[in-house]
Order: C-alpha cells, then sequence, then structure tokens
C-alpha cells in the first residue's frame, strides 16, 4: 500500500444533496459517465472505485478538490473517499507523470533480471522507484506480479503490457513514450472512457426479484406435494 | 505419464489472431452451450456441473457444482467472478479475458441460470487495461446479441452483468476482501466462518463467488456433458487445467493439460510445453500454485498435476501457477522477495500477518544484504511458528483469511531445503551466487 502522506481533503459535511449535486472538478462526458456507472450498482458506493479511475483518466491522479465531486455523488465524505483510495495502489492521491512506468520484480521477474532492470531505470531516469522525472513524463514504480511473467522481467506503461525489457530496450522506449512514438499503441492512464458500456441495466431488479420468489414458492409447493405423495406411500 | 491428446477445452480458440471478436466466438459453437442450458432445467444444468466435478480454479479448488448447491435461497442473490488475479507467477486468467471474453461471458450467463441469480459482477484487475476493454466490448456485442440482459434468447431469463475494475491490490482477489472492494470500500477480508457469502454475500445477500477460468469451462460442460469432463483427469480432478509457467525455463506460458495424467517433469520439460531450463542447467527447486505455497525440490518432480496428488505431497495446486528455479538461484534472495510482497500486500488487520510479514521482512532482508545474525534462523523460524504455529501444511488458521499462514511458505521450504545458504549469507555476509 502506498505510504506517502496525502494530501488534507477539503473539509465539507455529508452531502444531502439529493441525486443532482453540483460538481466543480468532474467535467462534460466524465461526469455523464460517472451517473451511468453509478446507476449500475444497486448502491451507489459500489461505483467509488470506478469513479477514482474515471476521475484519473480526467486529471491523471486524484486530487483532493475532483474526491469532493466523488463524494457528492456517491452521499460520502471526502474523508471516506480518500480513506477508501488510499488503500489501493492504483488510486494516485498525489501528481503522477504522464507516463506511470511499472517494473515488476517480484518472483519470475526476479528470476530473469528484473533487479537490475529497475536499478538501470532508476539511474537512467534520474529517480527513485516512485518518482517523476522532471519533465513530468514518466513515474517510474517497482510492481508486485503483474500477471505476465511469461514476458519477464515484466513492464507495463499505463497498465498497457509492453513486453519483457532488457536495458536498451528500455531505453529506448521512454525515449518513444517521451517523442509520442508509441501513442498510439500506449493511450493515457484509464479504460472506462475509452471502451464505454453502451447498455444500462435491463433486467429490473424488482421484477427479477418478483420472478424468483414466484419460482421459489413453486419449488416448494411442488416438494410439498411430493412429501405428501411420499407420506401417502408411506402410509399405504 | 505423459501429454495426452486432451481437448482444448478453454483454450482451443486462442490460436486465432482474433479470438477475442464475436464474429470468431459465433464461428466457432460460441453461446450454444447457454441456448443448450437455457432449454434445460437449471437443476439439469447444477447436475452436470456435478457431474463434471468442476473444481474451482481460483485457489482453494472447491467443487464449484457445491458451491452453488450452498447458495441460501433468496429472492435476490449475485454472482461474482473473481478476475483479480494477482497471486504472484499467475497469469492464466489474464489469457482467458483477453484473448476469449466472449467464453467468459458465456460461461458466466450459464452460471447465473443455473443459480437463478439476479445480477453478476465480473470483477477484473485493474492492471488488466487490455483485458477490461475486452471483456467491456465484448459484453457490449453480446448485449446486441441478446446473450446477457432481459429475455436472453427469448427464453424468459433475465440477468445483467456489469464489469467492475479493481485497483491493486493483491488482498482483494480473497473473496470477501473482494466483496467488500465491491461495495466500494478498502478490501478488508471478512471473518469467516461462520458466514461464507452463499449465505451473507454482497450487499448481504447470498453470493456465489467463482474463478474466471472456472466459468470459462461451463460452455463445454454444458455442450458436451459433465461426463465428458469428468472423464478426464483422475479422481477429483477432472477434465483439463491451465498452467502459468514461468522462471528458468525455456518456453514460459500458459498451457492447458489434462489433469493428473501429467507431471511437474512434462510441464517443466516437454519441448511442447515448458521446453527445459535454459543454459543446460539443473533444477535447483519449483514453486507450484503460487507463491503461498511451499516449494518442491527436484525429487518431486514426478508428481502428478492433480489437487490431491500435490495436497498429499506437501504443498497446493493453488492458482495454477509453476515458477522453476535453476540452480543458479540464490534460495535466501528468493524467498525474500516472495516475503517483500506478502509485508507489502497484508492488508493490516490481524496482528500475526501485519506484524509478522514486517520482522519476516527485515529479517530476510538483513540476512539477504550480508548483514543476518547468527540467532537470526532460530529468530525467523519462531516469526514463522506464530504466524502459522506447528509451521504445518495446510497451515493452522491464527488470523482472518490464509493470506497471513501463506507468509511463512517460502522461508520454511527454503530454510529446510536450503539451510546451507542462508548460514553461508550469514557467516560470510554475503550470496554464494554473487
Ligand atoms: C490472499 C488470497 C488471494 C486470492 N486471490 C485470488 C485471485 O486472484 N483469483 C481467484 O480466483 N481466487 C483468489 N483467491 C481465492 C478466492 O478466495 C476464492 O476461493 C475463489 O475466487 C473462488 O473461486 P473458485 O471456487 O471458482 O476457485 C484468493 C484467496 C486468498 C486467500
Ligand atoms: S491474514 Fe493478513 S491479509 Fe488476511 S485479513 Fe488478516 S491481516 Fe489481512
Ligand atoms: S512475477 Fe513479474 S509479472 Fe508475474
Amino acid at each position: 500500500m502506498s505510504s506517502t502522506a496525502h494530501p488534507t481533503p477539503v473539509a465539507r459535511p455529508r452531502s444531502k444533496g439529493g441525486p443532482t449535486p453540483t460538481l466543480t472538478h468532474l467535467r462534460g462526458a466524465t461526469a455523464t459517465r460517472a451517473r451511468e456507472l453509478i446507476a449500475l450498482y444497486p448502491e451507489p458506493r459500489s461505483a467509488l472505485i470506478p469513479l477514482c479511475h474515471l476521475a484519473q483518466e480526467q486529471e491523471g491522479w486524484l486530487s483532493p478538490e475532483i474526491m469532493v465531486d466523488i463524494a457528492a455523488l456517491l452521499d460520502l465524505t471526502p474523508a471516506e473517499v480518500l480513506g477508501t483510495a488510499s488503500f489501493y495502489d492504483m488510486l494516485h492521491t498525489e501528481p503522477v507523470g504522464s507516463h506511470l512506468v511499472s517494473v515488476c520484480t517480484n518472483i519470475a521477474c526476479l528470476l530473469n533480471g528484473a533487479m537490475e532492470l529497475l536499478e538501470h531505470a532508476e539511474s537512467t531516469l534520474g529517480v527513485n522507484a516512485g518518482g517523476t522525472t522532471a519533465d513530468g513524463a514518466v513515474t517510474l514504480e517497482e510492481a508486485e506480479c503483474l500477471a505476465g511473467c511469461d514476458g519477464a522481467p515484466c513492464v507495463q506503461v499505463n497498465h498497457r503490457y509492453v513486453g519483457a525489457q532488457t536495458a536498451e530496450s528500455f531505453d529506448q522506449l521512454i525515449a518513444d513514450l517521451r517523442s509520442g512514438a508509441r501513442a498510439a499503441e500506449i493511450p493515457t492512464h484509464g479504460t472506462l472512457n475509452r471502451v464505454a458500456r453502451t447498455t444500462g441495466l435491463q433486467a429490473d431488479r424488482n421484477q427479477v426479484a418478483n420472478e424468483r420468489s414466484a419460482m421459489a414458492e413453486t419449488q416448494a409447493q411442488r416438494a410439498a406435494a411430493a412429501k405428501d405423495t411420499a407420506a401417502n406411500k408411506a402410509g399405504a | 505419464m505423459a501429454i495426452t491428446e486432451a481437448p482444448k477445452i478453454i483454450t482451443g480458440r486462442i490460436g486465432h489472431a482474433d479470438s477475442h471478436t464475436l464474429e470468431r466466438y459465433l464461428a466457432t459453437g460460441g453461446y450454444d452451450g447457454l441456448r443448450k442450458a437455457l432449454a434445460m432445467t437449471p437443476e439439469a444444468v447444477v447436475h452436470e456441473v456435478d457431474t463434471a466435478s468442476l473444481l474451482g480454479r481460483g485457489g482453494a479448488g472447491f467443487p464449484a457444482g457445491r458451491k452453488w448447491a450452498m447458495l441460501r435461497k433468496s429472492p435476490v442473490t449475485y454472482l461474482v467472478v473473481n478476475g483479480d488475479e494477482s497471486e504472484p507467477a499467475t497469469f492464466k486468467d489474464h489469457l482467458l479475458v483477453e484473448r476469449d471474453p466472449h467464453q467468459l461471458i458465456e460461461g458466466v450467463v450459464i452460471a447465473a441460470y443455473a443459480t437463478q441469480v439476479s445480477q453478476v459482477f465480473i470483477y477484473l484487475r485493474g492492471e488488466f487495461a487490455l483485458g477490461l476493454e475486452r471483456v467491456q466490448a465484448a459484453l457490449n456485442d453480446a448485449y446486441s446479441l441478446g446473450a446477457v440482459g432481459s429475455d436472453i434468447f427469448g427464453s424468459g431469463f433475465s440477468v445483467d452483468v456489469v464489469v467492475h475494475p479493481g485497483a491493486g491490490a493483491y488482498i482483494c482477489g480473497e473473496e470477501t476482501a473482494l466483496l467488500e472492494s465491491l461495495e466500494g470500500k478498502r478490501g478488508f477480508p471478512r471473518i469467516k466462518p461462520p458466514f461464507f457469502p452463499a449465505a451473507i454475500g454482497l450487499y448481504g445477500e447470498p453470493t456465489v463467488v467463482n474463478n474466471v477460468e472456472t466459468m470459462s469451462n461451463l460452455p463445454w460442460i454444458v455442450l458436451n456433458g459433465g461426463s465428458a469432463f469428468a472423464a478426464l483427469g483422475e479422481g477429483r480432478s477432472t477434465g483439463t487445467r491451465l498452467f502459468a509457467l514461468a522462471g528458468h525455463v525455456n518456453n514460459p506460458g500458459v498451457f492447458e493439460i489434462e489433469m493428473v495424467k501429467t507431471t511437474f517433469r512434462d510441464l517443466i520439460h516437454a519441448p511442447v510445453l515448458g521446453g527445459g531450463i535454459p543454459h543446460g542447467r539443473e533444477l535447483k527447486a519449483f514453486v507450484p500454485g503460487g507463491v503461498s505455497a511451499p516449494w518442491f525440490g527436484p525429487d518431486q518432480i514426478d508428481l502428478p498435476l492433480g489437487q490431491d496428488e500435490v495436497a498429499g505431497a506437501g504443498s497446493m495446486l493453488g492458482s495454477g501457477s509453476v515458477v522453476v528455479m535453476d540452480d543458479h538461484t540464490c534460495a535466501v534472495r528468493a524467498s525474500w522477495r516472495i516475503t517483500k510482497f506478502f509485508a507489502r500486500e497484508s492488508c493490516g488487520q490481524c496482528t500475526p500477518c501485519r506484524e509478522g510479514s514486517g520482522w519476516l521482512e527485515k529479517i530476510m532482508e538483513r540476512i539477504e544484504t550480508g548483514n543476518g545474525r547468527e540467532e537470526d534462523l532460530d529468530l525467523l523460524l519462531d516469526a514463522c511458528d506464530n504466524i502459522a504455529p506447528g509451521l504445518t501444511w495446510p497451515p493452522q488458521q491464527t488470523t482472518i483469511c490464509v493470506l497471513g499462514p501463506s507468509i511463512p511458505s517460502s522461508i520454511g521450504s527454503a530454510i529446510q531445503m536450503f539451510r546451507d545458504e542462508f548460514l553461508v549469507h550469514i557467516k560470510e555476509g554475503g550470496c554464494p551466487y554473487g
């Protein structure tokens, strides 16, 4: 879990603002997407992580201001949003560079030179793992297993797999990221705006619940009838 | 033992470059299993899965049919698919979500029908950017096709499926932590027993949690029958299973293999599978089932890839991963890195896990960096014993979830198998492997 100090969220009482609170930082299409996402869940709070991802798609990180908007949308306090977000490695409560470069050093990658690659990355980028280059182009992080262990040492950029890296290919990768040569293949952070859900919920929850209760009742009646039959047989 | 001619049940399609598209899926029998299931009664579908003896592929290996039968009757129930795949060296679900998302969706709707749930959530690891896009795109297509949503294929059965992104926390793979996370909270595992998710799950309602690979087997099982699945493998370990092979092998990757009929030796050395160890080196040890599992040495390489066979030998098939270490590997360094992982990922609720992992990491780090002390070996074992008393396998439960008691697995194995290496590190202040 992230161990860095968190910015203090802007104090604000729990929103009682009804279904359409005024948003100050989540903008246009992103705000619309946020409301669509909330509608997918039985409880609004379930949309907290998706909304944090959305906010990062817009801002690059979770600023205190944007957490206020998320809180308002979910009828939570900003502290509840921060307290949850800070648990998760992918949710950044401090600014990150435009490319998040994650180098896995877990077991399969360790066995294939990941520590050496990470050291190389730190020295060529001039930052320690966790740091961001002065030009804001790259944030380097030491990652746990990224489930890409057959391409070890495994590297992701903005959570896109870029294949096993050597020191040389890593330098080329960084140069390409800086020049924008791989922008098409490695988009900015996040997926929720890129491939959006096209339908809302279709199976109305109450209707489904009624159907299920009716079915359960029929089943119970059938079971009772079967019991009666069995009892009659036994009695006969 | 040998590599058998068993059919490719869940990886048959992925040879095609467009295996993730609806066109390819429909051209290769896609959604036929679902159509067949919808023409059966839900009980009949459960019966097929029971007959198949489909063991959960997420780690614990609980029979899927039995889990479904335990679902408490209630008007509102949920199915949650576990695609959090974060156990180190496990990367099989990664393949399934990126390369065959429709197969997953078809399996999910079949399971929803069999268990009569009203809503499904597919929880995918947040780091799977492409996987999230592929599953969402496939789901959009499946809705248009009428395979998901209301009145599926005119059957009168309706269910919604929602793709939910995680955000980077290993513990959210544990099913109750996953449910907490899905409720928009920190991923803190819930205490169980007494209440398993099948009784009190998501939002307090009865919930089935199943792994991505478990779900992906269902279309084939329904189409071909549970007994065809059960005819593969042996004993309780039926069908095929995905094994993620990594570390020091010539050909790392995911392989679909008939259970029990194939051994670790086949997996690691067969030319069509792992292809042996690079640079002509020898096997030092291998980790079956994810880093939570105790290690095996070369003398256990002929064990069959079966759940009970591996459990009987003192480890587990777990998440289906196998990490190979060659004879130039430093056992101290390997177990230090695994311990560091647990220290980083402990959710912090339980003292033995939170404090224990931190202690173990510190001691391991000082041994690894050549600053170890004479008494450190005993100290390590003592700390391990406090987390998992007696260092038995399966470990004794001292904590809310089994992450804690799994922490000592690697250190315990490394000390037991390679005590000398620890002593060299401590006495000579450095690593024999440089
Ligand atoms: C620490 C921990 C991590 C886990 N991670 C995963 C995971 O990433 N994916 C998964 O499917 N199961 C994982 N599990 C197992 C789940 O708790 C659960 O048993 C499984 O999802 C049930 O599905 P199955 O019956 O289909 O295997 C984990 C368990 C623990 C204790
Ligand atoms: S054992 Fe560890 S990870 Fe599991 S609940 Fe306790 S502290 Fe959290
Ligand atoms: S161990 Fe590095 S990606 Fe799995």
